[in-house]
């Protein structure tokens, strides 16, 4: 029976609309850093985004290139399967409709891959329709190397580990193939309101 | 460059402990990456993560995830060719 | 090796940002000097934080002493520091941790490099060292940012306190005759014992700091097997 500790809150943020919350979360006011393995330092020289795989043939950004095409800012939740959420962070991208546009492919699923080798899988339904962004700036600023900076993926309506750091590109494939969490035991879709965290839930 | 984020076996003790039954920070693994070999307290330890993840401290290559799903233990030790824990 | 409740006892400031807990926690098994606990707490809503924390006292002492450094911002530390109170209860797992710890070898030098709050577990072996009356050799080099930054610091200075280096590397008080700067590799060879000696040394700190110390030793002829490190995170304690 786990003792309750007189007077721990954590910093937790008081006063958030219970309609915000997925089950199980608890909102922070702060940013938390999560990571697998060391922050990747290339060089925006060197810095490219791929989409690769079931198309014709690859596209690639530089990132001057990728700097050029149209951007949105958004202000978005954000949930972790740690069990954090943060409210209304504001971040800004080049959106994935923007990037898919003109790629013609018959596939279903997309792997995104980044700099040190991590992987997460997703529908390639669920990069469209507004819902996903390459994100190269946080609150306004870069994004830091710590949160993935220059760029990450955004995909807000699933659980964090899905909006990978440091992403380099998007695989698209015709079968579903998990990626670096979803092949240690974490839920393959990953919706935060129906608490979809492990396999098989 | 040394990350913020890099701490070493000692800090997943108490977590080696419970999913291997006994103190693991003397117990000498070998890196299935590239071969360096060394106690389990000197590897590098991510520990703010969906899951402990470690690496070789060598190579960076990966040794071990360890998630807990559903209060249950999952570890995959495929990195490490080698774990000897003293008896 | 289980959560059990320990009962706090008394706070004792050390620093301005560190502060002494001591606890009462029965069925304790004795620990070793330089092991560590898991510190537990758990909000009425159900949240849990975790943490790890050094043990600051010797296995001979008559109750368990943590040191926490307040980090700021930190979602455990300020609790701890702050907000505890005698008769307070938290959760503890341990001892935890065999690679870390010390016990007399006979003929076998020690030397202890601290780093901040690296401090902490190396003081439990200096009070377990003289505890039990040990004969073999230990020096302890402390590196902190100004004298009001080291802990323990009436414990250290005293006059019994043994072979105490300190570098003060951000201030150093007016007459100040001890080392005044960043533990370089220049300073591990005149502090430490000659690699032909084979002293048992001991590193703890922020990252950065142990791999510079690792660092120098290696090169300076000690071998790895030789050298024990523990690295804290980037503040030295709670990563936030």
């Amino acid at each position: 029976m786990t003792r309750i500790t007189r007077g721990f809150h954590g910093r937790r943020r008081p006063d958030v609309d219970p309609a915000r919350v997925p089950p199980g979360q608890y909102v922070t006011q702060d940013f938390p850093v999560l990571s697998a393995g060391p922050t990747p330092h290339g060089s925006l020289a060197s810095w490219s985004f791929t989409i690769r795989g079931q198309v014709d043939q690859p596209h690639t950004w530089t990132w001057d290139e990728f700097q050029a095409l149209p951007r949105e800012t958004v202000t978005r939740d954000i949930h972790c399967v740690t069990k954090w959420s943060k409210l209304d962070t504001v971040w800004t991208g080049v959106s994935l409709d923007t990037l898919l546009d003109g790629v013609e492919t018959s596939a279903e699923y997309a792997t995104a891959f980044s700099d040190g080798g991590y992987t997460t899988n997703l529908p390639l339904e669920d990069l469209t329709g507004g819902r996903a962004w390459i994100a190269f700036s946080y609150d306004d600023e870069p994004l830091h190397p710590e949160h993935g900076g220059p760029a990450r993926l955004l995909v807000p309506h699933l659980y964090f580990w899905k909006s990978a750091k440091w992403v380099r590109g998007l695989e698209l494939q015709l079968e579903d193939e998990p990626g670096f969490w979803e092949g240690y035991g974490y839920h393959n879709y990953g919706d935060p309101w129906r608490e979809q965290r492990y396999a098989g839930d | 460059m040394t990350d913020s984020q890099a701490l070493d076996g000692n800090a997943i003790a108490g977590t080696l402990a419970e999913v291997f039954g006994g103190d693991m920070t003397i117990a000498v693994g070998t890196c299935g990456h590239c071969g360096a070999r060394g106690p389990v307290a000197e590897v590098v330890a991510y520990t703010r993560a969906p899951g402990v993840v470690v690496r070789c401290r060598a190579c960076d290559g990966l040794l071990m995830v360890i998630t807990q799903v559903r209060g249950v233990f999952c570890v995959d030790a495929l990195g490490l060719v080698d774990l000897q824990a003293p008896a | 090796m289980n959560w059990q409740p320990g009962t706090v006892l008394e706070l004792i400031e050390q620093t301005a940002r560190t502060k002494s807990i001591v606890f009462d926690v029965p069925g304790w098994s004795r620990h070793r000097a330089g092991q560590h606990v898991d510190v537990r707490l758990t909000a009425e809503d159900g949240y849990q934080a975790q943490r790890s924390y050094s043990i600051a006292s010797a296995p001979e002492d008559r109750h368990i002493e943590l040191t926490v450094e307040r980090i700021e911002d930190g979602e455990v530390s300020p609790f701890l520091a702050d907000e505890l109170l005698p008769g307070d209860e938290i959760e503890l797992r341990g001892p935890i941790g065999g690679y870390f710890a010390w016990e007399e070898t006979p003929g076998t030098p020690v030397f202890l490099v601290g780093g901040g709050s690296g401090i902490v577990p190396l003081r439990a072996m200096l009070r377990h060292h003289r505890a039990t009356a040990s004969t073999v050799p230990v020096r302890l080099l402390y590196s902190a940012r100004s004298l009001e930054d080291v802990i323990y610091r009436d414990e250290l200075t005293a006059a019994d306190a043994g072979d105490v280096r300190l570098t003060l590397t951000r201030r150093q008080p007016a007459g100040w005759t001890g080392y005044g700067r960043r533990v370089d590799r220049e300073l591990v060879a005149e502090v430490c014992w000659p690699a032909a000696e084979r002293p048992l040394v001991y590193v703890c700190g922020p990252t950065g700091f142990v791999e510079a110390v690792a660092g120098a030793l290696v090169s300076l002829g000690h071998g790895a097997a030789r050298i024990r490190t523990e690295r804290f995170g980037p503040t030295g304690g709670e990563t936030p």
